[in-house]
């Protein structure tokens, strides 16, 4: 479970302030759906999440464990699939996540064994032993994916994680975190697509401008706005359509 | 750390570029270049000095005895060009020689008889030509002022008060330390290169392919990371410095050094001393690459910082080629001088104090660690991790 607490982060000297009194909570299985259009602060959000900014204001508790206090238990706990893949070309897909999961401290049978699950559930046993270089943008999120759960973690947290692929892969990537949700795990993801919280979400967060413009459940946030659709009650609760067409 | 370190590692062996540059040509480099440039060398040498000497004579009319008396000495004497000053400017004769109209007159008057060379000395060719002239001249000239002193009864060495000799107490392998002299300049260049690739793709590279966040979001304190890095660099730069001291040793060993007059003290044993000395400098070069390369956001900016610094091992190479001075204990507590210092005197042949090795070994790993160190806490700030937001 994630709870924020009025997190507050600035850039360039406090000039820019990307987050502002950022509060929600998310639960063990579910699915949380940070919305907000592009440049709402969701990826810095996310990035004090997983520790790797330290909030200014505020605190964070995952399953109770205080990032800036604990960082490294905290990475324990986490799965992170970051904006940018980040993979190393010149190794294959199994190298990647055995790197990882030798970062982690496990163990090389062990590694191999949840490789070979991850790669089974992900469907990537075609591609598993080839380097990455050349790889389409579904298969750089799946070893991506993989390599964020080779230690099994009970939190993942996903920054944009449909960009840039195809209709199919999409659909496979919500059936996977679906199933990562009924496996109760927690699990939060950043997104600007509408139909991606609508499809997913449990829970969604919309954040416009580094606030948090609304929070609630898909119905909630219907009623509460007033609107027919999703996405009219997007627009109406940041108050205004920018971003959507980006 | 050590997993971080086998990673690189491997990722790096995957790039053929970066094996053949760090691996094949940066240690190779220098030995190859200088090989062939010391056989180039001394054969051209040996050649000049040997080859008879062609030289066109202005007035040989005037002076048959000196001419002849060259004619015997072995050299060729050619018909002068019609301009001899714009001939040897035009590079078609390395010195021509011209005996003025008034030679026999003053020769015969016992006044000293006006002979010149013509020949430009900005030409660093010509000088060994020039050389062999004037010591055919000079010879001439002692020959004939002792004649006429012993013809007036005077015995010619009343004119030589002096008789100073050189003791040269140089020994075929002090020789060859001479030739050897830019040994460390050549070593201390591959340790550079060697290590470069490396500190550039683990680290702007990370950057670059954006897989450094993800890379930070492993429960794996930020300076172990970092010292995987560094230990990888180290390990291609002590890589690369092995190589080339071997790739040295075969080379010099190719050399005709008996026919050069000189031993090069370039054994194995005395490499594997080097390489106890430099090691140390493969540390520092690597952390002060990394400490670059770091800052750097792509992989090109990286590579346009570390071109300069690849100048710095540069530095005292050059200043003891320029400035040849003796070697002083204190130099031995200067980085990267004292491995310039003690492989010169390593491949004199001298005798090496303890204490000068322990300066240098301990001095240069002081400055390494200093700089790993900060190397190893560059990671803790996070303008180093978000460069692009």
């Amino acid at each position: 479970m994630i709870q924020a607490e009025k997190l507050r982060k600035t850039f360039d000297k406090g000039r820019v302030v990307a987050v502002d009194e950022v509060s929600f909570t998310a639960q063990d299985g579910q699915i949380t759906g940070l919305l907000g259009p592009n440049g709402a602060g969701k990826t810095t959000t996310l990035r004090m999440l997983y520790s790797l900014l330290a909030p200014e204001a505020g605190s964070i508790r995952i399953d109770g464990v205080d990032p800036l206090a604990e960082p490294l238990a905290i990475k324990r706990k986490i799965g992170v699939v970051p904006d940018s893949r980040g993979l190393y070309d010149r190794l294959t897909a199994r190298e990647n996540i055995r790197y990882y999961g030798r970062l982690h401290g496990l163990d090389r049978a062990v590694v191999e064994s949840r490789i070979d699950a991850l790669a089974a559930v992900l469907d990537m046993g075609e591609f598993i032993d080839r380097k990455t270089d050349g790889f389409s943008q579904g298969q750089r999120v799946k070893v991506a994916i993989a390599r964020a759960l080779i230690h099994d973690p009970g939190t993942i947290l996903l920054d944009e994680p449909t960009n840039g692929l195809d209709v199919m892969t999409t659909r496979s990537l919500r059936e996977f975190l679906l199933q990562l949700k009924a496996e109760g795990r927690c699990v939060v993801l950043s997104t600007h697509i509408m139909q991606e919280v609508a499809a997913l979400c449990d829970r969604i967060v919309i954040i416009a401008a580094g606030r948090i413009a609304a929070e609630g459940t898909a119905q909630e946030l219907l009623e509460r706005s007033g609107a027919d659709s999703l996405e009219d009650a997007f627009v109406r609760l940041i108050g205004s359509d920018e971003g959507l067409l980006a | 750390m050590i997993i971080v370190f086998l990673k690189e590692i491997l990722d790096n062996f995957r790039d053929r570029r970066v094996v053949i540059n760090t691996l094949l040509l940066s240690p190779l480099l220098g030995p190859v270049l200088f090989a062939v440039m010391m056989s180039f060398m001394s054969k051209q040498v040996s050649e000049r000095m040997e080859k008879p000497l062609e030289l066109p004579v202005v007035g040989a009319e005037h002076a048959p005895n000196l001419v002849g008396w060259l004619e015997r000495q072995g050299v060729i004497i050619q018909p002068p060009p019609d301009d001899p000053e714009q001939a040897v400017r035009d590079e078609e004769f390395e010195a021509v020689l011209r005996i003025g109209p008034d030679f026999a007159d003053a020769w015969n008057a016992g006044r000293p008889a006006p002979v010149e060379i013509i020949a430009d000395r900005s030409l660093r060719y010509t000088g060994t030509t020039i050389s062999r002239v004037n010591g055919y001249l000079a010879t001439y000239n002692a020959q004939i002022g002792n004649l006429r002193l012993m013809l007036r009864g005077v015995h010619p060495d009343l004119t030589r008060p002096i008789d100073s000799q050189i003791l040269d107490l140089s020994t075929p392998t002090s020789r060859g330390g001479q030739v050897l002299a830019f040994l460390p300049y050549f070593i201390l260049i591959a340790v550079f290169v060697g290590s470069m690739h490396m500190a550039i793709d683990t680290t702007a590279g990370e950057r670059e392919r954006k897989s450094l966040e993800p890379l930070l979001i492993t429960p794996v304190p930020r300076w172990q990371i970092m010292a995987g890095k560094l230990g990888a660099t180290a390990f291609f730069a002590l890589a690369s410095l092995a190589l080339s001291l071997v790739a040295f040793v075969v080379s010099m060993g190719m050399l005709p050094t008996a026919e050069m007059g000189v031993k090069l003290n370039l054994d194995m044993a005395v490499a594997a001393r080097a390489f106890v000395l430099v090691a140390p400098a493969a540390l520092l070069a690597a952390a002060l690459l990394i400490i670059l390369a770091a800052f750097a956001k792509s992989f090109r900016e990286a590579q346009s910082y570390v071109g300069l610094i690849v100048l710095v091992p540069m530095v005292p190479s050059l200043w003891l080629m320029i400035d040849p001075t003796k070697a002083q204990y204190w130099m031995t507590w200067v980085p990267l001088l004292n491995q310039n210092v003690m492989i010169v005197e390593l491949v004199r042949g001298s005798e090496i104090a303890w204490s000068w090795y322990a300066a240098t070994i301990l001095s240069t790993s002081l400055l390494a660690l200093l700089l790993a160190g900060i190397a190893a806490t560059l990671y803790n700030r996070p303008r180093l991790i978000f460069t692009s937001g």
